[in-house]
């Protein structure tokens, strides 16, 4: 067993849990957190992409344990109560449908906005749809999610 | 009408708030009290025998509660899974339907076919303990091609479908077409191959089965498209439990696209193996299993004739396929390459003579069922490339070639079965040249070859039917099920509204566009009215979704069970207001005497319902009001797509740079929802056509297990797309409306196959056009003039 501190959207948790448990997992069955979505099993789709001390990981690739001591922000918690404009962004343009993979992608999508941001790069078409190689959506065909990051790109 | 909701209007999802914030509720994040996991054992083998099964060390497995075969599931008199629709073979014998046990008993016939389940205390226990399951096999050949499969001396998948034949079905005149196509001045031949895909909804599929020993009643909460078929197939054939003492919910489902219509061993065995060990069980597949056992879709080969006269009209289409159908037929799986195929080959074209044959074969893969479809993209994939080649061929304009042949009469009785209500191809064509400005193409074809890229345009013209369907006609033709679908409006006294739909949203806005038709025409605010769906115990009983179905078809049901909520509103009203019924009409949230400023406010009504005190007399008080409504036709959604692509020669990469749809869905409701289906539908439709393809090897493994192996259209594959639409009223329901869900799916392989065929200038092409695949083509265009 392993013991697993970690502060998570906002809040400090610790607890003891089988070595080989998942970041995904611990925030889906030990704290509940289910917004964040599990849709593969080689990392490939990103649905289960969450903040680890500020940077989008995909959460089914990193043991708890190894995540231990940082700071997690998963799509519950990024935006206290409100919507981020990136959130707002994927209502406002029909960013997604069934929702499976939307936790990810707007996860995915504001990492991306703030690393352009901080280099001062110029985010466009092209850039966003080579930026969500690999966050995988079955159901919009993209064209939305791109509009969306898009506008809230605009707005952060 | 308020017209900011009503038809029409770009409402933003009402539903979007809980998928945006984290809060969806799909079946794996339900979790229950005494909850157990079940893990499955599943063959490493394409083909063989159970010799053995020993299962002693599982059982000693740490948290192991029970380890359960298909040996016990048959002594609890569990039935086999069975395929919902009959077919007839040419010769007048009914289709073989090979036996189908949740858990294997004496032979596995593909990859990953269930064989044990093990209950225990948690996944990682369950998993532990499954492998520690001795299952001794032996071997038997295998075979995986349908085509194969029907040679002689193939590997027999059922002893009772000798050759592996399931039936051999024809429709049409075979005679008068071969006549037609004996006469042509040309005739197109074409052998054309559609691939075979794996749906891959982005959420895996989940069932939670809940027993409850008082009650003798069971609980399913599971990713299904229509839960109401799931609780009338698990109760009446496979005998879990009867239909008053089982439940399915059908919570947040992340996608479906078909694969989440049937109902699987899983499903069946977590309702059994909960009344067995008093547990909760949960399963929940990996990517892995959904690839190995989630229903395929499409995999036809085909070869086609298509004759034309010298004016290049047709004279007679002849289209032989064989469906490879996998190893078990799944519910639907029959109709697909037949009723939802065949019945589509005229396509938008006036043909007089049309023969289709289908031989559906066994073969050691995973069942082949509806994928986004169904049938409907392989019939319009046949057709339109064999126009686009025809055209070619006599050295005529493709676009006009299909414009000769165009039907512009309406009711037009295809030899095919359908009778299509209403459309307008050439509009739709106009607007699709237009809006892909097709005119400047080869100014941009010459851009392209300055760059060393070749630039092609390849077209699609497509017509589907949707709003599946008249309960009389499909039972005339198999169907085991009536497909109509029931509604119910509940007003609440204080004149909110509540709506029990038949419906399952798992992607499609429901909860939105199906409010906009009761806010736009009662005057109402959105936020009073809720719509309820996927819950068998809220909602009386539903067909669910698939078919694109859910707007032609459901949303008829709630506008019938609307009519009658207004009937009874208008009745009150006057009575109230002391005035005729005729002259009451409802609008702005109000009940008025027309002309005059006589009203009273909705939910003064809706009181006035519920508290008795003054209603017309003999009048039930309440204000609550059903409907099953039952589609009187197909609806024949239509449109053009034309794609362009640039190939670059050297490695055969293909870009699609430029996509456009034009669409007649008839009456849109919420386009921008709309407009989300089609590009959900064009990238599944691209995804086909450049990278997608289910492989099994030679012995039946399956190649293609992960997003590493199979190509899933990323952003990077697809661009942003531009969608027209045209729109003629569907004649035959209340709103006017056709379907959308499907169309992007079906009208787009063909545009890009046929735009990379004009780019390389080689109509011998087959998908998925993989780099690999595009280059050889390149070459083999190549060669003859080389030689020249
Ligand atoms: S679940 Fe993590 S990438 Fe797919
Ligand atoms: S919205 Fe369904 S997978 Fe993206």
């Amino acid at each position: 067993m392993a013991e697993v501190k970690l502060t998570v959207n906002g809040k400090r948790v610790t607890r003891h849990v089988p070595d080989e448990t998942l970041l995904v997992e611990f925030l889906r069955e030990e704290l509940r957190l289910t917004g964040t979505h599990v849709g593969c099993d080689t990392s490939q789709c990103g649905a289960c992409t969450v903040h680890v001390d500020g940077m989008a990981v995909k959460s089914c690739t990193m043991l708890a344990a190894s995540a231990s001591g940082s700071e997690v922000t998963t799509i519950e918690g990024l935006a206290n109560g409100g919507l981020h404009p990136m959130q707002k962004a994927f209502n406002d343009n029909h960013g997604l449908q069934c929702g499976f993979c939307t936790p990810g992608m707007i996860m995915t999508a504001v990492d991306m906005v703030r690393r352009y941001k901080a280099s001062g790069e110029r985010l466009d078409e092209e850039a966003i749809r080579h930026e969500l190689e690999g966050n995988i959506c079955r159901c919009t065909g993209y064209h939305n999610i791109v509009k969306s990051i898009q506008q809230a790109a605009g707005e952060m | 009408m308020n017209d900011a909701v009503g038809i029409g209007a770009r409402v933003k999802r009402k539903e979007d708030r809980r998928f945006i914030i984290g809060s969806g509720r799909y079946t794996d994040d339900i979790r229950h009290d005494n909850q157990a996991y079940a893990a499955f054992v599943r063959s490493p083998h394409a083909h063989a025998k159970v010799v053995g099964i020993d299962a002693s060390a599982a059982e000693a497995s740490e948290g192991v509660v029970a380890v359960l075969t298909g040996r016990q599931l048959v002594d609890d008199k569990i039935g086999n899974l069975i395929c919902g629709w009959a077919i007839t073979s040419r010769d007048g014998t009914p289709m073989k339907m090979g036996p189908w046990s949740a858990l294997a008993t004496d032979r596995v016939r593909y990859v990953g076919d269930a064989v044990v389940a093990v209950i225990a205390d948690t996944p990682a226990l369950a998993r532990r303990a499954a492998e520690k399951v001795v299952v001794e096999y032996e071997e038997l050949p295998a075979v995986v091609s349908a085509t194969r499969a029907l040679e002689p001396g193939a590997p027999q998948v059922h002893d009772l479908a000798p050759g592996n034949l399931i039936f051999d079905w024809v429709i049409g005149d075979e005679a008068a077409t071969d006549a037609g196509l004996r006469q042509a001045a040309h005739v197109t031949e074409m052998r054309i191959t559609n691939n075979r895909l794996s749906p891959n909804a982005m959420e895996p599929r989940s069932a939670l089965a809940v027993y409850d020993p008082a009650e003798g009643h069971y609980t399913l909460y599971t990713t299904s498209q229509n839960p109401h078929v799931a609780r009338l197939v698990l109760s009446a054939f496979y005998n879990v439990a009867p239909e008053n003492k089982l439940r399915v919910v059908a919570p947040d489902v992340g996608g479906g696209f078909g694969s989440k219509i049937y109902i699987y061993p899983e499903e069946i065995t977590c309702l059994w193996a909960s009344m067995k060990t008093g547990r909760s069980v949960k399963w929940t597949a990996d990517r892995s299993e959904a690839f190995m056992t989630d229903a395929h879709g499409r995999d036809h080969d085909t070869v086609a004739r298509m004759g034309f006269d010298k004016d290049g009209r047709i004279t007679g289409f002849r289209v032989d396929t064989v469906a490879n159908l996998g190893a078990y037929m799944s519910l639907f799986s029959s109709c697909v390459p037949t009723y939802l195929y065949a019945t589509l080959l005229s396509g938008q074209y006036d043909i007089g003579n049309i023969f289709c044959n289908v031989k559906a074969v066994y073969t050691n893969t995973v069942p082949v069922d509806a994928y986004r479809g169904a049938g409907r993209p392989e019939a319009c994939y046949v057709i339109e490339r064999m126009m686009e080649t025809a055209a070619r061929e006599m050295n005529m304009n493709p676009a006009e070639l299909r414009r000769r042949n165009f039907i512009t009469q309406f009711p037009h009785q295809t030899p095919v079965i359908m009778n299509y209500d209403t459309g307008g191809f050439g509009a739709g064509l106009d607007a699709a040249l237009r809006a892909a400005d097709v005119a400047s193409f080869p100014a941009r074809k010459a851009e392209a070859a300055r760059r060393g890229k070749l630039r092609g345009i390849g077209y699609s013209c497509y017509i589907e039917a949707c709003g599946i369907a008249p309960s009389a006609a499909v039972g005339s033709l198999g169907a085991g099920v009536g497909l109509w679908e029931s509604a119910e409006v509940r007003v609440n006294p204080v004149g909110t509204i509540e709506v029990f739909t038949g419906s399952h949203s798992h992607g499609q806005g429901h909860e939105t566009t199906f409010a906009q038709i009761i806010a736009g025409r009662f005057g109402l605010p959105m936020e009073n009215i809720s719509i309820i769906h996927g819950d068998t115990d809220r909602v009386q009983f539903g067909m669910g979704t698939y078919g694109s179905r859910s707007g032609a078809v459901g949303m008829s049901a709630i506008v019938k069970a609307m009519d009658k909520v207004e009937a009874k509103v208008k009745k009150i009203a006057a009575h109230a207001l002391e005035a005729a019924e005729d002259d009451i009409v409802v609008e702005g949230g109000a009940v008025k005497v027309a002309g005059t400023d006589r009203q009273m406010l909705w939910h003064e009504v809706s009181l006035a319902a519920y508290t008795g005190h003054n209603l017309p007399a003999g009048m039930e008080p309440g204000l609550k009001e059903d409907s099953f409504y039952d589609p009187v036709n197909f609806t024949f959604p239509a449109g053009t797509y034309i794609a362009e692509v640039e190939v670059d020669p050297d490695t055969g990469v293909t870009e699609v740079v430029r996509f456009t749809a034009a669409d007649d869905f008839g009456t849109l409701i919420n386009p921008m929802i709309v407009e989300g289906q089609v590009h959900g539908g064009i990238a599944q439709g691209i995804g086909q056509a450049l990278l997608e393809n289910v492989v099994y090897s030679e012995n039946g493994q399956l190649m293609t297990g992960s997003y590493m192996d199979y190509a899933m259209p990323r952003a990077d594959h697809v661009p942003s797309y531009t969608i027209e639409h045209t729109t003629t009223p569907c004649p035959g329901n209340p709103l006017g409306i056709k379907g959308c869900g499907e169309a992007g799916a079906i009208g787009s392989p063909p545009a890009v196959i046929n735009a990379i065929t004009d780019a390389i200038g080689n109509n011998d092409l087959q998908m998925p056009a993989t780099p690999p695949v595009v280059w050889a083509a390149i070459r083999a265009a190549a060669r003859p003039a080389a030689a020249a």
